[in-house]
């Protein structure tokens, strides 16, 4: 899946399988720029932020690769990215995954938190209608990513997609290299807790997504 | 230049009883949110026009510890010329080495020409109610004067186009909890965020033309004239970014890269939105 369709000619060392689009940014796109010029721009831009903001902004590994490519990211790299995230999936200790669905879709609809606007400690929520569809008679949704109704129905309740789509909510980069979904679990967003809680919300019959 | 008369109350009246109902028919609403922005974009019933006015005042009025308006200050195409200086910015200044926006522009003339202790014009940069922003209203009134006019920034010297590679290096950088660059909203077309449909502004053309030459913008939600500064601002709190620092090199780089992409654009502003 390809969220992002054109130029790519600003990193020319970046491996690029895809031929150049012919658009007009493409065809004006300055070469490579040296990475340390944007950093010392985004210092002098972000840089009396407190540290712990900072560090979030930090590219890690994959999200460096992911920046390179501009998440067009090349085979061999994407296995390495979904393997390193995989591995960064800490499954619950009981091994029940599913919570309360009703908790859950408060969660689902919850769009706040993480923001610097947010009062301190403010409990994020996972605003996942800014991106998806699910329950139907809730019309204010986004789409930016695919439609989740009936998700638990569709998968006949099947305990290995129940595990699945924990794992993609944890680390949705465990599944789709440079995914444009957040890592909830593994940037610490959502809790265990809540994961549980939207999962029982995408798989408990009773939920009003699976009607 | 145009000025509102009347129907500020019969718009703010209207968008009373459209805003709650946003989120339950989405069709409905996306066209009546077309019907709405058909309407407001008269300006004389555009509530913008009252910053127009009193940026004007300003940039006439005498401050600072010399005693002096803002009417010497050059923002690109010579002291004073207003007339389309907007529709080139931002721009190298060779008087300080830097690419410059109109803001960063703005805050020199009035620390170097004026003399003006700019820390209170800088606290005020966003207006609030009972606390108008001098920032606001003067980039209204001084970008009206392109009004007709085509986006068009120069991007001939290497700081500019430093500027256009750095703002399009941080257009694509993701990071933040939820791992958001500008390009997780704002790279494909028709896509929505609940039901915000969303600029693709990774593209050059109308998309990005019809965006930028239609900021400043008076704000409804939030009945205020905003700049691209404060868009950008809060875009950056959207992406769960920190709060970028007002008028600094990343936000005009950004705003050189929209720029380019919006070349040609013809600018209408203040424009009246959401
Ligand atoms: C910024 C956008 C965004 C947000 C926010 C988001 N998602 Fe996603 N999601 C996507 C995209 C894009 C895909 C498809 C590509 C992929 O698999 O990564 C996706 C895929 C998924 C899938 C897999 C769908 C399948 O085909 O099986 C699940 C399940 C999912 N999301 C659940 C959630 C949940 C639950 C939340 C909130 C806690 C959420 N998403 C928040 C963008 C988002
Ligand atoms: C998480 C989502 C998100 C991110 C990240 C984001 N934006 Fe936005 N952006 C929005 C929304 C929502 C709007 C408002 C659309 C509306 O009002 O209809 C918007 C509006 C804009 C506009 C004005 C559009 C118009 O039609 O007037 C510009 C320009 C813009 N964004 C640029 C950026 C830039 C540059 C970045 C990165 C620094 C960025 N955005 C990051 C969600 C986002």
């Amino acid at each position: 899946m390809t969220m992002i369709s054109f130029g790519k000619t600003l990193l020319v060392g970046a491996a690029l399988s895809i031929s150049f689009a012919a658009s007009a940014a493409a065809q004006t796109a300055t070469k490579s720029i040296d990475l340390t010029v944007v950093d010392r721009y985004v210092a002098s831009t972000f840089g009396k932020a407190a540290p712990e903001w900072l560090a979030r902004i930090k590219p890690d590994a994959t999200l460096e690769t992911c920046n390179a490519s501009r998440n067009d990211v090349p085979s061999a790299e994407a296995d390495k990215i979904t393997a390193r995230e995989l591995a960064r999936v800490v499954y619950p200790a009981d091994g029940k995954l599913l919570g309360n669905w009703k908790e859950g879709a408060k969660v689902a609809n919850d769009g706040r938190g993480n923001q610097f606007s947010d009062p301190p400690g403010l409990v994020a929520g996972g605003n996942c209608y800014a991106c998806h569809q699910i329950e139907r008679s809730e019309l204010s949704y986004g789409t930016l990513g695919p439609s989740l109704t009936n998700y638990g129905k569709d998968r006949k309740y099947d305990p290995e997609e129940v595990k699945r789509a924990y794992a993609k909510i944890y680390d949705s980069q465990a599944f789709a290299a440079c995914s444009i979904m957040p890592r909830f679990g593994a940037n610490k967003v959502l809790t265990e807790t809540q994961i549980k809680n939207i999962l029982a919300f995408l798989f408990d019959p009773e939920s009003p997504l699976n009607k | 230049m145009n000025r509102p008369k009347l129907g500020v109350a019969a718009v703010l009246a209207l968008l009373s009883v459209w805003l709650p109902q946003a989120s339950r028919a989405q069709d409905a609403a996306e066209k009546e949110i077309e019907r709405y922005r058909a309407m407001i974009s008269d300006p004389m019933s555009n509530p913008g026009y009252l910053a127009v006015d009193r940026g004007e005042a300003l940039w006439q009025e005498k401050r600072g510890t010399k005693g002096v308006s803002l009417e010497q200050c050059d923002l690109g195409l010579g002291a004073g010329k207003l007339e389309g200086a907007f529709a080139q910015l931002p721009r190298y200044f060779a008087d300080t080495d830097r690419v410059m926006d109109l803001e960063q522009r703005l805050l020199w003339c009035m620390q170097n020409l004026q003399g003006l202790d700019t820390k209170d014009v800088v606290a005020r940069r966003f207006s609030a109610p009972g606390k108008p922003s001098d920032m606001e209203d003067l980039v209204a009134f001084i970008a009206n004067k392109s009004n007709g006019m085509k986006i068009n920034i120069p991007l001939n010297h290497p700081k500019e186009k430093e500027a256009a590679a750095v703002g399009e290096e941080m257009f694509y950088r993701r990071g933040g909890v939820n791992d958001f660059s500008c390009a997780t909203c704002h790279a494909d077309d028709g896509k929505r965020i609940r039901l915000q449909s969303l600029p693709n502004l990774s593209k050059a053309g109308q998309t990005a033309q019809e965006t930028m030459a239609s900021w400043p913008t008076y704000r409804v939600s939030q009945s205020a004239l905003r700049t691209m500064q404060h868009r950008l601002w809060d875009c950056f709190r959207q992406q769960r970014w920190p709060a970028p620092e007002y008028a600094s090199d990343g936000i005009t780089a950004l705003t050189v890269f929209l720029q380019k992409q919006a070349a040609g654009g013809e600018i209408n502003v203040p424009s009246i939105k959401r």
